[in-house]
């Protein structure tokens, strides 16, 4: 006679939590007809370490495929595969904002908050508003440190918006371009645990330079020493994400090649920062004392009229 | 034939009627030839559309002349007066002053697409051409600020010409973008609404921004 227990409906745990308790147990994978040429190359070229994965529960591309149902099965000229990167709400866009900006210590940016469903709204339309904010915020803060000046005419500055676009457009997409790249190649040769698609690096990338928005619009300050502060600030915080995402992917690999990826990364995100400070922003002038200068003005006149 | 045996047809009665067709000129979708009318009542049909959606985007609500026959006649003409009266301030031969006819025309219509194709990615039901028409339509209040800025500007540059500058701008870009927003709001799904409402207020803003900035030369 079953007891009651027994009867009850039983919520079961995730996949990767059963096969840890039973590593043996068989696991099937029901593929899709129409997958994405990067899952299949992944399966195709680690056959034997499938367990391996889901034991660790790090790679869970076949769980999420599973669990994810339809997703990505639609042809690429047709308008609903596009739809399928901007299947987010609101409030997954705030949270993955959240979490670039106050990166949990430990956490993956992409495991926590991406979990497979990469959008390009973030990207875009991140970008496209720190193209608008570097260029106003330059524009403003180039007028108030020449505002005095009686020599100093307004100019709005229209070419450095097109020069801003394509440099943040630029680094957000072929930089993880490049680093997909490169980590394909890696994987080809050593055995990585954790590997991303395109589309996940680009997220990462985009969301990671939310940071640059406010500390775009504090450069507005005309001091050296505060904007050099929000430089190291906004890198350490941007930085901290790219580096906690990236280093799982490298960390397996020969440990100077890992370094090295992980230490381009960061210099090439600091270069941007540095880029925009230095082309976009003047450099506030140091403080003239203003009584000096009338008064060598007025004997300089005096003396020359005589 | 038996059953007719009865039936004759008289020669007094006459059988009168009509053969054609009437043709339905009671939709309003009328089929009837335009080509027959004078050129003047075309344009004038035209204009007075353009004119009812010019109301329509000052006093929004909820109308089907704005998203039902939407046209790009009104956007167009927006657009056109408000890269006109954005040239001729700072031209130097620098090149570092304003933006250039081509600039506006291009951030106008491309941000406008780019947005409609946004809201539709995010699962929006509306049409392309309905979205573009709202979106151009909608930047009629800031059309009206340039006039207003150029005309400020006309008796002076000074600091009390730009605080009067910025209270119209900002005025018409919180129009322009709560004009837009009630047009567009009711398509989209409702757990996404910010992220369609977002960069239509990026849109308007930078547009807006190009009209604070416009210092004469």
């Amino acid at each position: 006679m079953a007891t009651a227990d027994d009867l009850k409906f039983q919520e079961f745990d995730d996949a990767a939590n059963l096969l840890a308790a039973n590593p043996d147990a068989t696991t099937i994978s029901i593929d899709e007809p129409a997958e994405i040429p990067k899952n299949q190359h992944s399966r195709l070229q680690e056959p034997g370490r499938e367990e391996d994965d889901e034991l660790l529960g790090t790679d869970d591309s076949d769980k999420t495929e599973l669990l994810a149902g339809q997703k990505k099965s639609a042809p690429f000229w047709t308008f609903e595969y596009y739809q399928t990167f901007f299947d987010v709400d609101t409030y997954q866009v705030l949270d993955r904002i959240k979490g670039s900006v106050f990166p949990v210590p430990g956490k993956n940016f992409v495991r926590l908050y991406i979990r497979s469903n990469p959008d390009l709204y973030g990207p875009f339309w991140i970008c496209a508003t720190l193209v608008f904010t570097i260029a106003v915020s330059g524009n403003l803060s180039n007028f108030f440190i020449h505002l005095g000046k009686p020599t100093y005419h307004y100019v709005p500055e229209f070419r450095k918006v097109s020069i801003a676009a394509t440099t943040i457009y630029a680094y957000a997409w072929l930089v993880p371009l490049a680093l997909w790249g490169f980590l394909m190649w890696r994987n080809s040769k050593v055995m990585n645990i954790v590997s991303y698609s395109f589309l996940e690096i680009v997220c990462v990338y985009g969301y990671s330079l939310f940071i640059y928005i406010p500390t775009a619009i504090l450069w507005i300050i005309p001091q050296k020493v505060v904007r050099w502060v929000l430089v190291v600030f906004s890198l350490c915080l941007s930085g901290s994400v790219l580096v906690m995402t990236f280093w799982p992917a490298v960390r397996d690999d020969n440990r100077r090649v890992a370094v090295a990826t992980v230490a381009t990364v960061l210099l090439l995100h600091a270069l941007l920062a540095v880029g925009c400070l230095a082309y976009f922003f003047d450099a506030p002038e140091l403080d003239i004392p203003a009584p000096i200068i009338p008064a060598h003005n007025g004997t300089t006149v005096i003396t020359k009229s005589h | 034939f038996p059953g007719l045996a009865d039936v004759s047809i008289s020669q007094d009665i006459p059988v009168e009627g009509e053969i054609t067709v009437p043709v339905g000129s009671h939709s309003p979708d009328e089929d009837f030839s335009t080509l027959d009318e004078p050129v003047k009542d075309t344009i004038m049909r035209d204009l007075k559309a353009v004119g009812k959606k010019f109301v329509h985007v000052m006093y929004p609500r909820k109308s089907s002349a704005l998203l039902r026959d939407w046209d790009l006649w009104g956007p167009l003409v927006l657009c056109v007066s408000l890269a006109l009266m954005l040239q001729g301030g700072s031209a130097d031969s620098k090149d570092d002053g304003g933006p250039q006819f081509a600039e506006v025309f291009v951030i106008i219509w491309f941000g406008a697409v780019v947005i409609t194709l946004n809201s539709k990615l995010l699962g929006g039901t509306i049409s392309f051409f309905q979205s573009l028409c709202v979106l151009g339509y909608c930047v009629l209040p800031l059309t009206v600020a340039m006039l207003v800025c150029r005309l400020v500007l006309l008796a002076g540059a000074g600091t009390v010409s730009f605080i009067i500058r910025l209270i119209v701008v900002g005025a018409m870009f919180g129009w322009s973008t709560l004009a837009s927003t009630a047009f567009l709001a009711d398509s989209q799904p409702p757990n996404r609404k910010a992220l369609v409402v977002y960069p239509i207020f990026l849109f308007y803003f930078v547009i807006s921004w190009m009209i604070l900035t416009f210092t004469p030369q």
